[in-house]
């Protein structure tokens, strides 16, 4: 009898692997820089070449900084989501654009509008290497003290702005100070969205 | 309609042809000048992961970022920097996963040591079935009157099938 089980429960195990297996996601490489100070960067800003845009600038705020570019195509199928956002209001959009031509960029946004305060030009990607860009678009929330606090790699959904976006944003805006129990707080939030 | 066809397989096969050469003329890497920090350069790259394309090192893939990434390394390197230096600034950045040969630490101790843990298991499994099979073969020799009957039976049998079924065994 039991030689006839040992099959059924070799096949359950790896069925069960399996069936796991569906739900990852190995593209998504976990970032180090969650819960760690955003690189600092100054660059130049897209619709004024003259100003500099630097994420010193944004202390004191909560702000999502957008990586995108105008060859990336995964990027016109979040845009609408972005346009959306900005249009309410709720929390700061900022843009980087990345190894693009201002030229190529300013159509691109001219087409699809633009959701952006405003966009900082990274030209070479040595921006994008300093906060471990690898696949474009990918959106940072950085907090008040310009800690990074989530990252989402890919295009953002409606979804995943409602379930998962606002709510960390929100905690964020609540306090002045992340403590050891806002902390927790902020992990269980981006538990329950990813 | 068959001159059509060849001439339009003639234009695919050109066509073909031409994308090869764009590709393998884009490939011109540009070198350091010395061929010393080249080969630490390579060797570098080769323990880095390519993110975009997962089951390659940055030396190994054409993807924009792992030559971006491969030309950082040049820069660190002309700038002097060591190989712990150039590996611990793609960490900071990418993650543990960036490394080929991951680290030693909590959450790898499954991933370094499980091959050696199913040996093991496969080892244990192993000498199980022989210790048995050995109690089987090892079985109590037949007692005096068994062995009697044992003969008695082969005598009967080689009589009545005769000689040929014998030489067979």
């Amino acid at each position: 009898m039991v030689r006839y089980l040992v099959p059924l429960v070799i096949f359950f195990v790896l069925a069960g692997f399996l069936y796991v297996g569906l739900d990852l996601k190995p593209r998504e490489v976990p970032s180090p820089f969650i819960n760690k100070p955003a690189p600092g960067f100054q660059l130049q800003q897209l619709h004024s070449m003259n100003e500099l845009f630097s994420n010193k600038d944004m202390l004191g705020k909560v702000w999502l900084l957008n990586v995108w570019a105008s060859w990336c195509v995964a990027c016109r199928q979040e845009h609408p989501v972005l346009v959306d956002m900005a249009r309410r209001g709720e929390v700061p959009l900022y843009g980087l654009n990345y190894k693009d031509t201002p030229n190529n960029a300013k159509r691109w946004l001219n087409e699809h509008g633009d959701p952006y305060t405003l966009s900082a030009v990274d030209y070479q990607g040595k921006v994008g290497i300093d906060f471990g860009v690898y696949g474009v678009p990918e959106t940072f929330i950085i907090d008040k003290q310009g800690v990074i606090r989530h990252k989402v790699i890919g295009p953002v959904s409606y979804q995943e702005l409602s379930a998962c976006i606002m709510p960390i944003v929100n905690e964020l805006n609540k306090r002045e100070q992340i403590d050891p129990a806002a902390l927790a707080v902020l992990t269980e939030v981006r538990k329950a969205c990813t | 309609m068959y001159l059509m066809r060849r001439y339009i397989a003639c234009l695919l096969l050109l066509g073909l042809m031409a994308g090869g050469a764009a590709v393998s003329a884009k490939e011109a890497a540009p070198l350091s000048a010395d061929p010393e920090m080249e080969k630490m350069v390579n060797e570098i790259a080769a323990e880095l992961r390519c993110l975009v394309c997962q089951n390659q090192t940055i030396a190994d893939s054409h993807a924009d970022l792992a030559v971006d990434l491969k030309n950082q390394v040049r820069e660190m390197v002309r700038q002097g920097k060591t190989r712990d230096d150039v590996v611990d600034y793609m960490v900071q950045r990418y993650g543990d996963f960036v490394r080929y040969r991951p680290p030693v630490k909590p959450t790898t101790y499954l991933l370094w040591v499980g091959p050696f843990l199913l040996l093991a298991g496969g080892f244990t499994i192993l000498t199980v079935n022989l210790r048995k099979r050995r109690q089987i073969t090892t079985d109590a020799p037949l007692s005096e009157e068994e062995q009697q009957k044992l003969e008695s039976i082969l005598h009967s049998k080689n009589k009545t099938a005769g000689n040929k079924k014998g030489e067979d065994y």
